[in-house]
């Protein structure tokens, strides 16, 4: 039954697509300056049913309606309310629906949104994004429907992998998918400003508010699966240099490459050819990480179970989109003559995206050198975190000073009134950093610069900062406010790394373990009974030998029985200076648990920072609607 | 005569180009010094020039009945149905680490028998074979 709603309405998305296509292509050849009403009821339509197909999968979910296979792989029963609402996203089948329904939903809206702009570029836009809209549609139909029906009907489902049940990651994938899908909505555009030729710095206004807007998703959901890493795996640690990573690095590169370059744009009405080739790439990126990871050639906790013919449409529809792109961009594109001063802001912006890409360009060949290599040589290796460290961490000290002082720089040119300043707060970084350094440990060269360039940057935002209450110039406040938690972030990562705390040991049940610092009692184990889990816990007495302050630590192993799975749920006691982490596992028969404690200092200012950072992107978003 | 601004383009350009140059060979040379290679017990077994004391990644399944642990380490014994080879390991290990499962062990080699691990990869779904494996598998099935 639910089946069949479901398959209808998705058909029925599909008629409307073919429908806005056609009607577009024939409104553009009309003189109205006005695209005609029809479209704007046929793409109603057309959201409202992609909702509702939606809305019909989560139902079949909440129900438990095992007569969806989707349902039946990907749900149980005994698994709380909230899970089973995420596991609708939290597979192949159900996910690809909700990337289908974003865009949809940009389309819509970038539809209604942007109504003071060219006719033409409107309607180009909206056939691309529909022609998207498509290829993904076929994708679902043909191989990865979630209304796929089972018979006979299942009395119970397999359940969902129990990594997968948690907050974060209920809500990791959503917010992912609106930053990588939406930019799908501004490579419809640059496709449609070349053939409309609505370039310029109008081009800029018409796609500035959703290239921000999935950027802060982009961001935020990056975060959050980061954060996930840290108490769900238990490794201890938030960056892994893990290739399911690295695929939601390259688009959030060129994506911020893009934002900057965007301002130059508007502002100054160049760089229009650059900024198209960023807007085509961000998804292109976003699509080639989504199936890397998909079709099962990059592993990871991603890979829902790996199909080649996932991988092959992917791969085909990936070409057909970069090559059709490409084929518009060197038709359509013109020649522009850049005029830039050196002494200028849109030079450090050039300088911004010249970083970007130098990242962007690295972690790339760090994912797909051992791709090509085994398919060439067939010779497997992988490249480990060491080569992002030392190609991406020297790059960061000059990114940091430029991006200190390159927002002081004027358009056009400027007198620089400001190079006091500069060596003013080096010094004051250095003399910082120096104190640092003295009081609480030695750390090599390149970290030395890396806490000099973070608390050079920290210090000139909070200046900026302080004219901006002094002058209210309200608008710079987001830029500012992202930038110095960039700063942050950087020096709370790097004091973190230099000064954490590693033990990794095994213990039997009231054994004691003493470290340098502290001395671990394991005192006793207990065994509940939860819904869908049952939980080991391990009593854990921690001293901190220094100040003889005793706290108790209580890692769980849970033992999932839909599906049979362990997980091992770290213990973290979160304070402001320092969080401490303790996870226990048990690997064989014999009686010995396996412990790694960790302390790790500012970890929740390293979180704090990153998540300011998103949050800078969303006040722009805001104050921009105040401003307008 | 170049114009002032041709001489200008002229130089930016040279420098772009030196400045990607060198990028580009800074990003390969970390690249070499940075790669793991992969092998199975097999491939340790028959090849001659394994390099001692390199990183490198050892992949294979967990023999049933082959996990010991003790106050320091956990040593386990990888086996790719051919050869096997013993590992050992200090530190945790991730949550789908568990005998008769597959493993990827990072460190490097003390001899052809004994691979000291210093990170355990086995971070996916309960169903997961590294692909390396699964091959391996496939090859010594026929």
């Amino acid at each position: 039954m639910l089946s069949n709603i479901g398959i209808a309405l998705v058909y029925l998305v599909l008629i409307f697509s073919f429908l806005i296509i056609y009607i577009s292509s024939v409104d553009l050849k009309t003189s109205s300056q006005f695209i005609e009403k029809n479209i704007y009821k046929l793409s109603l339509f057309q959201i409202t049913f992609t909702v509702l197909s939606f809305f019909t999968l989560i139902i079949g979910f909440v129900n438990s309606d095992f007569s969806l296979i989707n349902v039946y792989e990907n749900s149980h029963t005994a698994k709380p309310l909230f899970y089973k609402i995420a596991g609708t996203w939290g597979n192949h089948e159900g996910s690809l629906l909700l990337w289908v329904n974003i865009l949809v939903i940009f389309s819509y809206l970038f539809l209604i949104f942007n109504h003071t702009h060219n006719k033409k570029f409107r309607l180009y836009t909206l056939i691309f994004q529909n022609i998207l809209i498509l290829g993904f549609l076929f994708f679902l139909l043909l191989n990865s429907n979630p209304f796929n029906s089972i018979y006979p009907i299942p009395l119970e489902g397999l359940g969902l992998n129990p990594i997968l049940q948690d907050p974060a990651l209920a809500i990791h994938p959503p917010l992912l998918y609106v930053g990588f899908v939406g930019c799908s909505i501004y490579f419809s555009a640059a496709m449609a400003s070349l053939l409309s030729g609505y370039a310029g710095k109008l081009f800029a206004q018409s796609i500035k508010t959703w290239v921000k807007i999935s950027w802060c998703f982009q961001t935020l959901g990056i975060i959050v699966g980061s954060i996930w890493a840290y108490y769900e795996l238990g490794w201890g640690g938030f960056w892994f240099w893990d290739p399911v990573e690295n695929a939601s690095l390259l688009p959030w590169f060129a994506i911020t490459a893009l934002m900057h370059s965007l301002i130059v744009l508007e502002k100054r009405n160049t760089l229009y050819s650059w900024v198209i080739i960023l807007c085509l790439s961000t998804f292109i990126l976003s699509v080639t990480g989504t199936f890397l990871v998909r079709s099962g050639i990059l592993n990871s906790v991603h890979t829902f179970a790996s199909d080649p013919t996932r991988g092959i449409y992917i791969l085909s529809f990936l070409s057909l989109m970069i090559f059709s792109a490409l084929i518009i961009f060197f038709i359509k594109n013109k020649k522009e003559t850049y005029n830039f001063n050196l002494k200028s802001r849109e030079t450090f912006i050039l300088a911004n995206n010249w970083f970007m890409v130098f990242f962007l360009v690295t972690v790339l060949i760090g994912m797909l050198y051992p791709i090509f290599l085994d398919v060439l040589t067939n010779v497997k290796i992988s490249v480990g975190p060491p080569f992002f460290n030392i190609v991406i961490i020297p790059l960061v000290v000059p990114f940091m000073f430029l991006m200190a002082i390159g927002p002081k720089f004027g358009w056009v040119k400027s007198q620089n009134k400001i190079f006091y300043k500069i060596l003013f707060l080096i010094l004051g970084a250095i003399i910082i950093n120096l104190l640092i350094f003295y009081f609480f440990g030695k750390y090599s060269f390149l970290s030395n610069l890396i806490f000099i360039a973070a608390i050079f940057l920290i210090l000139y935002s909070l200046l900026d900062l302080k004219k901006i209450f002094n002058n209210k110039k309200k608008f710079e406040l987001p830029r500012i406010i992202s930038h110095l938690s960039f700063g942050l972030l950087v020096f709370f990562i790097g004091i973190n790394h230099q000064f954490s705390l590693e033990e990794d040991f095994n213990l039997k049940v009231g054994e004691i373990k003493k470290t340098n610092n502290y001395e671990i009692n394991f005192k006793d184990m207990k065994v509940k009974e939860n819904k869908n889990y049952k939980a080991i816990i391990g009593n854990f007495k921690l001293t901190d030998l220094k100040n003889d302050l005793a706290q108790y630590l209580n890692p769980e192993i849970r033992i999932y029985s839909n599906p049979e799975t362990l997980t091992y749920e770290a213990a973290i006691r979160t304070k402001i200076t320092s969080d401490l982490y303790l996870t226990m596992s048990n690997v064989s028969r014999s009686d010995y648990y396996n412990i790694k404690f960790q302390k790790k200092p500012f970890m929740i200012w390293i979180w704090i920072s990153a998540l300011m950072i998103a949050l800078g992107g969303f006040m722009q978003l805001i104050l921009k609607k105040n401003e307008d | 005569m170049l114009t002032k601004k041709v001489k200008k383009r002229i130089i930016f350009l040279t420098f772009i180009f030196i400045l990607s140059v060198f990028a580009v060979f800074f990003i390969l040379n970390s690249l070499k010094k940075n790669i793991l290679y992969f092998s199975s017990p097999t491939e340790i077994k028959q090849k001659e020039d394994i390099p001692f004391g390199k990183a490198m990644r050892v992949g294979g399944m967990v023999k049933k009945g082959s996990i010991t642990i003790n106050q320091k380490n956990i040593q386990f014994t990888v086996t790719d149905f051919e050869n096997e080879i013993l590992v050992s390991y200090s530190g945790t290990v991730p949550n789908l680490f568990a005998e008769g499962k597959g493993v990827v062990a990072e460190g490097k080699l003390s001899d052809k028998n004994f691979f000291i691990a210093s990170r355990i990869l086995a971070k996916h779904d309960e169903n997961y074979m590294p692909p390396e494996i699964k091959e391996i598998i496939k090859k010594n099935a026929k």
